[in-house]
């Protein structure tokens, strides 16, 4: 299609307008509706192909030397992050600068939180000053969804207590796409910390949407049999587990979300769920080994298999950021046009 | 409004003697001794970017680099296409910093996808001269921008223009009104 007519979407019969035949029969007509990322239950297949789709295009823009497109000159993307976050908000930072918004930071430590705002106020507050996306962090569940009612602008989750992460359930889904070529008929195996895990359920949603088979294991206090009710198998036992496995995501241990003594020792957990080369020896050999970061080095990952050839743990953060400008990119279109149809 | 049966002006044979046209122009006017590169705006500059690098190698003018171009973020209506617009990738395996480009495109009319085809490339690299090739050439010009190489003129105005390429569109012709 001929893009130079400013009319060709409203124009049927211009030189720009889509002819009767699709340019390409293998394109799908899909259109990207959601003008929020809040978690991937709630995406199709299709939508979450979509993304991906847009996030391989959004690649190559990291390997320009000028790694810049001018797609959201002028719009302001608003980090808005109530938790400690080093690496998704830089990510999310640099994703939004590739697109040539502006960014501005917002860290509750040193703001007006600390002087009794509430979440409402601080959003409108801030959308006031003509914001366009707010990316937010939170330790409640349910807090970005809270925030799409009290706002104009556009939301991402970057996190929500222990509800879901979809951007990094995205990103740990492309990068095993990307290694293996597919997703359908995988067996992904889940290890840690999934009770308390945004991240595992993330991924837990959008990988039986696309066809894997997701088998959760750690102690019985971090692995709740609840999470067969999502389609997911359960298991206890981390060898039995990796003898069929394609891919395995080890969480990070949080000790920070620890309140109880869920198991008796570092030592013991190692021993039982930590991923080291002796363990490797009886899994296939092009098992492939993820961590959403950051890694506790000799806890859930021997520092030689976080290192090693099958770990593709620095692939993720770098395709975190083709994810995210697509994210941002495909939520700010939406509602762009006049003609346009918002569906929240 | 009345229903008005859009006339073809290229049929496949009217297409093929253009495309031959405009590899004819584009050969005498090839400097020597620079690396060429070919550069299709998607989608259908990119069907005659391929077209047109076979012909140029057909007739004895190899070694040269095609690549794609998707200009979808550089768009001044992206605004307007709201979610419409699909981002597809741009593909250009090599350096565009001093080469002679051609830029290919099917039909050259307003003038702003090259404008963004044009900001785009500057992105890439510092190209030693960028040259533009079009199937089709009508008028209703917005910017100061014109083609070099021309494979059809039109020279009625507010008249549409549908390019159909086999490769993308399974048909073969070039449709007036």
């Amino acid at each position: 299609m001929n893009p130079s007519s400013p009319t060709a979407p409203r124009d049927p019969a211009g030189s720009g307008a889509p002819s009767a035949v699709p340019a390409n029969p293998t394109a799908s007509s899909f259109t990207w509706k959601r003008p929020h990322l809040l978690g991937l239950e709630e995406l199709t297949a299709e939508e979450i192909l979509h993304i991906f789709t847009t996030a391989e295009s959004f690649q190559e823009v990291s390997t320009r030397s000028i790694k810049k497109v001018p797609a959201l000159r002028g719009r302001v993307v608003v980090n808005l992050f109530f938790e400690e976050s080093t690496r998704t908000r830089m990510s999310f930072a640099l994703a939004a600068q590739r697109l040539s918004a502006d960014v501005l930071e917002f860290a509750a430590g040193k703001s007006s939180v600390s002087k009794g705002e509430s979440l409402r106020d601080t959003v409108r507050n801030i959308e006031a000053m003509g914001v366009d996306t707010f990316v937010i962090r939170h330790s409640a569940a349910g807090a970005p969804h809270y925030i799409t009612r009290c706002t104009n602008c556009r939301v991402v989750n970057a996190g929500d207590g222990q509800h879901e992460h979809p951007t990094q359930g995205l990103i740990d889904i492309f990068t095993i796409r990307e290694r293996k070529g597919r997703i359908e008929g995988l067996n992904v195996v889940i290890v840690g910390d999934i009770g308390h895990s945004r991240v595992a359920r993330s991924n837990l949603w959008g990988l039986t949407k696309l066809g894997a088979k997701v088998t959760l294991v750690g102690p019985t206090t971090l692995v709740p049999r609840a999470f067969e009710q999502m389609g997911a198998r359960v298991g206890h036992d981390l060898d039995a587990a990796l003898k069929e496995a394609d891919v395995v995501n080890m969480l990070r241990i949080q000790r920070e979300r620890m309140t109880s003594q869920v198991f008796p020792t570092t030592e013991e957990y190692v021993r039982l769920f930590g991923l080291t080369r002796r363990r490797l020896k009886a899994t296939k050999p092009d098992l492939l080994i993820m961590h959403p970061g950051p890694v506790n080095r000799g806890v859930e990952l021997a520092s030689d298999v976080a290192d090693g050839p099958n770990s593709s743990i620095l692939r993720q953060v770098s395709n975190g950021l083709a994810i995210r400008m697509a994210v941002l990119f495909l939520i700010n279109q939406v509602g762009a046009s006049p003609d346009d149809v918002v569906e929240a | 409004m009345t229903e008005v049966r859009p006339k073809v002006l290229l049929d496949a044979k009217g297409i093929r003697a253009a495309m031959n046209r405009l590899a004819d122009e584009i050969i005498a006017a090839l400097p020597e001794n620079v690396p060429v590169g070919v550069i299709g705006i998607r989608r259908r500059g990119e069907v005659l970017a391929q077209r047109l690098v076979s012909e140029l190698a057909r007739r004895g003018i190899a070694a040269i680099e095609a690549g794609t171009l998707d200009i979808t973020l550089y768009r001044d209506d992206l605004a307007e296409l709201g979610p419409q617009a699909i981002v597809r990738q741009t593909e250009i395996g090599f350096d565009l910093t001093g080469r002679y480009v051609i830029l290919v495109d099917d039909v050259l009319y307003t003038g702003r996808s090259v404008r963004a085809a044009l900001s785009a490339l500057n992105d890439l690299g510092r190209p030693r001269a960028i040259r533009l090739a079009v199937l089709v050439e009508r008028p209703g010009r917005e910017l100061p921008i014109q083609a070099d190489f021309v494979g059809e003129h039109i020279t009625q105005e507010d008249v549409p223009v549908t390019v159909l390429l086999t490769e993308s569109d399974q048909q073969e012709e070039v449709r007036v009104g």
